[in-house]
């Protein structure tokens, strides 16, 4: 009874695959907080925070969009699946464009944008919105840095001109004049620059050529675009390809978010905007342009317009906001009271406290409060 | 078909068994069943390769229709922007040059390996040697990629500042010190993970070499080089063009590792060691991600033709190796 | 030509040429040892800052010094055999190379944060910048993709073989030997962007685990059917014929027969083809939307896996970010590695004893 034998042998072998599959599976621990200071990603933000966290709805709330605000979500995910585990947030930084598409086709729950929706995505927007439409909650402000890695070189001053003149190839090496002129104390060696741009479309970018396209017109003739303009050079996907790109290069200069620049201890360039001092990017000096913003968006959108040529001391001038679009009516129920609880932490004190030691600028106290207000009246 | 019967492992059921529990009918029906099932298993392949090829026109056609550009010959590649303008031209040549370049340092050094193994090596070592090959071919894209990105792209600088030194003037090998992330680069990346692929075949081939013709050279007092070159090679030849195509519809269409080491841009460049350029798959990674519908769709019209191409090529390769069979009338 | 006439030109160059002056056995050695010393010392007073390059002069350096001394020792076509056989080795090295510098890397990187930890923790709550977290999530996603691959792959696989060599005649099967051969060449993103355009795009699925999987079995699938094939047309027909003179159906010849004999040899064709799906990472990409949480739904939501978690943790591009991405790479390539000698190892020891 050979055959028999070996049936059992197999048996026994697919139970016991089968079966160590299952210790396995039981093994695996998502939770990360317990390691404490030396392997954990949110430490004690986390924990303080939890106590503030108001929980609501379950299972998995989807969201895609901005890869700017990628950073910041991690942060609010870790904070506030360490309070609520009965929601798993899982955003996905496909890129503000390709997210908002797919929460205007209802497979996410939120999108996050660097870019207000055009009035054309409003009105899609009726449709996965039944009985309401998608508004604008700016959540998370971020200076764009210019990043840039210099052996040698631990600080640098550069205005709009220059900056310009750098990205699009003008200036070739880093001990030019122009440059020379605004750094008398640096010591710039004959490195060759090696600016670095998004290859993939992004609000970055569109942020920041639309600055250099309304203070310097003349030096950078290009409209804002999501698209870098000129052609050749060096690229990379997304904030933090071209952050590991100027790591990885000596003389390499790009733009980025600042929790990025931080994120690889890059050092930045200091805007030289016409105010009393250079102005550097940090999250205080972001958090201030915004403040000097308007608002456009009739309520409850709360779309905002930002001044690029602003000389108001302390005023970073490349600020982005990232906002994140949802329904104001007819949110889907199953992730609704998710949505709700998410979206509110984040925008509450606690939550906009924890993102800035990642890098990024909580906005003012009081558009913070409104669009708690705000994201309360969601249905 | 020399084996010789082996008893030992084959457990067949008693005719008693059979003939009791099998009427003739169900036996009938068994056997329709089971030629059946496999016949199915067969059709149900053909059907996927139709499939792939019909719900890849169906995209691509989506999109292609509302192609403001000229899908042949546009650089750029703006599937998302309104209205959308995107060409293959750049990945086209891109995935060519990547290739090529693979190609010529991937075959000779595949031959060469193929030879040392089959006819140089230490008999003892040839074994563990062709392992180790193989090895290679096992290491994921991925990998390889990574390592691409972090090791090889920075310690390739000197050796294109080098290149750039004495071969400058040709433009083509013209570089200004910039991070290496250029075709080039990727085509030596690719030359390592051929390199098994076009070694395998090549070694089966020349393993293949009749001992007579080879001993007759031999005892006419050629050098070992002679032999090979009278012997090896000519009867090796068709075999390891068909390896070498093998290769090349492997290079064509590598995904990862050149998405990783390429500097993704829309510029048609001769200078290949500089930063920048495209191939087919690669732009489908680095683009998907932030790709709305539209998007895609277009992403799929470059997938069909990459589908298309390497089609192509392998369906070339597999009948060169398939009449070369026939010629040499082995492995019947 | 006849015996004699061989003879005759053998005994001629005999007398003409083989007492000419050899190159000592060592000489090769020492060209190389000073071909070495020489490249060192170009690359140390020229400044060239690339080990890369130091090989390649001390390579050329080897095979052209090689050929001048032997042409002047020991003439032209001695010299050219010489050249042959250092191209040859040169070539040799010149792969060894880059594949032991790939696995030191991945080897001294990855080593750093692989560990129990990271073998067991996923990587929700944890940001890009911080170190921590692990790959179990992603780990675990790879086995249950591929498990299922497998499931869908091996008995259309197995099935299509055993038509191909017991069943098959005419246009059909000529059909679907070529075209599983072609099959074997698609390249792993159209696969991808196949079944992202029928199950996600048309069909309306959402991104899944499964998803992934099915276009892992469409790259597995031709595999599976060559390397069975080969394992089938072993099988002498010798069985077959003795099994049907005891009247047993064809259908039961091969479930019983035929398949038990080349069982082994399947297996390994199998794992071989499990251990190819496994470093994919184009088609996932595209397709299971990757998540840093546990999940063990393959059919419901997003899903990690490991080829992708390396992918995106690169992408991430801090040095912790990096650091994972090296120990994924290793825990990928061990997982693979171990696959492959596991199929070897059944290979070996199922092997059908022939040739005595």
């Amino acid at each position: 009874m050979k055959s028999q034998s070996k049936i059992r042998y197999r048996t026994a072998a697919g139970i016991l695959a089968l079966s160590s599959a299952l210790v396995l599976s039981a093994c695996g621990s998502d939770d990360n907080s317990d390691s404490g200071d030396d392997k954990g990603g949110s430490g004690e933000s986390s924990a303080a925070a939890g106590g503030d966290i108001e929980c609501g709805g379950s299972g998995e709330l989807l969201a895609s969009g901005a890869s700017s605000q990628d950073n910041a979500v991690q942060q609010w995910v870790a904070d506030y699946q360490a309070a609520c585990s009965d929601v798993t947030v899982n955003y996905k930084p496909v890129g503000s464009g390709a997210g908002i598409e797919e929460f205007l086709n209802g497979q996410t729950a939120f999108a996050g944008s660097d870019s207000a929706l055009e009035p054309e995505e409003v009105e899609k927007s009726k449709e996965v919105c039944s009985g309401g439409q998608g508004i604008n909650l700016p959540m998370v402000g971020g200076p764009v840095a210019i990043a840039y890695h210099v052996e040698g070189v631990d600080e640098l001053v550069l205005d709009a001109e220059t900056l310009a003149n750098v990205f699009n190839g003008e200036i070739k090496n880093w001990n030019d004049e122009a440059i020379a002129k605004l750094n008398p104390d640096a010591e710039l060696p004959d490195t060759k620059i090696q600016p670095v741009h998004r290859s993939d479309e992004s609000g970055t970018t569109e942020n920041f050529t639309a600055y250099l396209n309304t203070v310097v017109k003349d030096a950078w003739p290009d409209e804002a675009d999501k698209k870098w303009p000129i052609e050749g050079g060096q690229a990379a996907t997304g904030s933090a390809g071209v952050s590991s790109q100027v790591k990885q290069t000596d003389g390499a200069i790009s733009y980025m978010e600042i929790s990025h620049a931080e994120s690889n201890d890059l050092a930045t360039v200091k805007l030289d905007t016409g105010a009393a001092e250079p102005v550097e990017a940090t999250v205080e000096n972001a958090s201030q342009a915004i403040a000097v913003g308007e608002r456009v968006g009739e309520a409850p959108d709360m779309a905002l317009e930002l001044d690029y040529a602003t000389k108001e001391d302390g005023a970073y001038p490349i600020t982005l906001v990232t906002y994140e679009i949802a329904c104001d009516k007819g949110n889907k129920p199953e992730s609704l009271d998710a949505v709700k609880s998410f979206l509110g932490y984040t925008a509450s004190e606690a939550g906009q406290q924890s993102i800035v030691e990642v890098g990024y600028a909580p906005l003012p106290a009081e558009m913070a409060a409104e669009v708690v207000k705000t994201i309360d009246t969601l249905s | 078909m020399t084996a010789p019967p082996t008893d030992k492992e084959t457990p067949a059921p008693p005719p008693s068994q059979v003939l009791l529990s099998d009427a003739k009918g169900s036996t009938r029906r068994g056997d329709k069943i089971f030629s059946g099932l496999s016949k199915g298993s067969g059709i149900t392949l053909l059907l996927i390769m139709a499939a792939i090829a019909a719900f890849l026109a169906y995209r691509a056609s989506i999109a292609l229709a509302d192609n403001e550009g000229n899908f042949l010959t546009t650089f750029e590649w703006d599937a998302n922007s309104i209205p959308p303008k995107f060409g293959i031209a750049v990945l086209a040549f891109g995935t060519v040059v990547s290739s090529v370049v693979a190609m010529v340092i991937a075959v000779p050094i595949a031959v060469g390996i193929a030879l040392f193994i089959t006819h140089y090596a230490p008999r003892r070592l040839a074994a563990p040697i062709a392992y180790v090959i193989d090895l290679l071919a096992a290491v994921p894209s991925i990998v390889y990629g990574l390592w691409g990105a972090l090791f090889l792209v920075p310690h390739l600088v000197g050796t294109y500042e080098w290149l750039d030194r004495y071969l400058g003037w040709t433009v083509v090998l013209s570089f200004d010190g910039t991070a290496p992330r250029s075709l080039m680069t990727a085509g030596i990346l690719l030359a390592v993970m051929i390199l098994p692929i076009i070694t395998n075949v090549s070694r089966e081939v020349f393993a293949q070499t009749p001992r007579l013709q080879e001993e007759a050279a031999l005892a006419l007092g050629a050098t070992r080089w002679e032999v090979i070159r009278m012997t090896v090679l000519p009867f090796g030849r068709s075999g390891v063009i068909s390896a070498s195509m093998l290769g090349l519809g492997r290079a064509l269409g590598e995904t990862m590792a050149v998405a990783t080491v390429l500097s993704p841009s829309a510029l048609l460049s001769a200078e290949i060691l500089q930063a920048g350029g495209g191939t087919f798959a690669q732009n489908i990674a680095a683009s998907f991600g932030e790709s709305g519908q539209f998007g895609r769709d277009a992403l799929i019209a470059s997938g069909l033709v990459l589908f298309v191409i390497t089609l192509v090529v392998n369906g070339a390769a597999r009948l060169i190796i398939a009449r070369r069979k026939e010629y040499s009338g082995a492995n019947a | 030509m006849s015996a004699q006439t061989v003879a005759d030109k053998v005994d001629r160059t005999d007398r003409l040429g083989i007492q000419q002056p050899r190159l000592p056995r060592l000489a090769p050695l020492g060209i190389a040892a000073g071909a070495a010393v020489l490249a060192v010392l170009i690359g140390v007073l020229g400044g060239l800052g690339s080990r890369i390059q130091w090989g390649l002069i001390a390579a050329i350096l080897f095979v052209v010094g090689l050929y001048v001394i032997s042409t002047v020792v020991e003439g032209g076509r001695q010299a050219k055999d010489r050249l042959a056989t250092s191209l040859v080795w040169v070539a040799f090295l010149l792969a060894v190379v880059p594949l032991a510098s790939l696995i030191w890397e991945t080897v001294s990187k990855g080593i750093k944060v692989t560990d129990g930890y990271f073998l067991t923790h996923s990587m929700s709550g944890v940001v890009n910048v911080a170190p921590g977290g692990g790959v179990y999530h992603a780990l675990m996603g790879t086995i249950e993709q591929v498990l299922i691959a497998t499931v869908i792959a091996t008995p259309i696989g197995l099935l299509t073989a055993v038509y191909l060599v017991e069943y098959g005649r005419g246009a059909l099967a000529k059909a679907v030997t070529f075209f599983v051969d072609v099959m074997t060449g698609i390249p792993s993103i159209v696969a991808g962007l196949f079944v992202l355009s029928l199950w996600i795009m048309i069909l309306d699925f959402g991104y899944s685990g499964f998803a992934g999987a099915l276009a892992l079995a469409i790259l597995m699938m031709p595999v599976v059917v060559r390397s069975t094939e080969e394992m089938l047309k072993l099988v002498p027909n010798e069985l077959r014929e003795a099994s049907y003179a005891l009247g047993v159906p064809k259908w039961k010849t091969i479930l019983k027969v035929v398949l038990p004999t080349s069982i082994g040899g399947i297996t390994t064709g199998v794992m071989l083809a499990v251990a190819r799906i496994t470093g994919e990472t184009a088609p996932v990409l595209l397709l299971v939307f990757g998540s840093p949480a546990i999940n063990n739904n393959p059919f419901d939501g997003g899903q990690a896996s490991l080829p992708l978690y390396i992918y995106q943790q690169w992408g991430a591009g801090t040095s912790a970010s990096f650091d994972r991405a090296w120990a994924a790479a290793l825990v990928l390539i061990v997982f693979v590695m171990i696959l492959n000698l596991l199929a070897r190892g059944i290979a070996r020891w199922k092997a059908p004893k022939t040739g005595h």
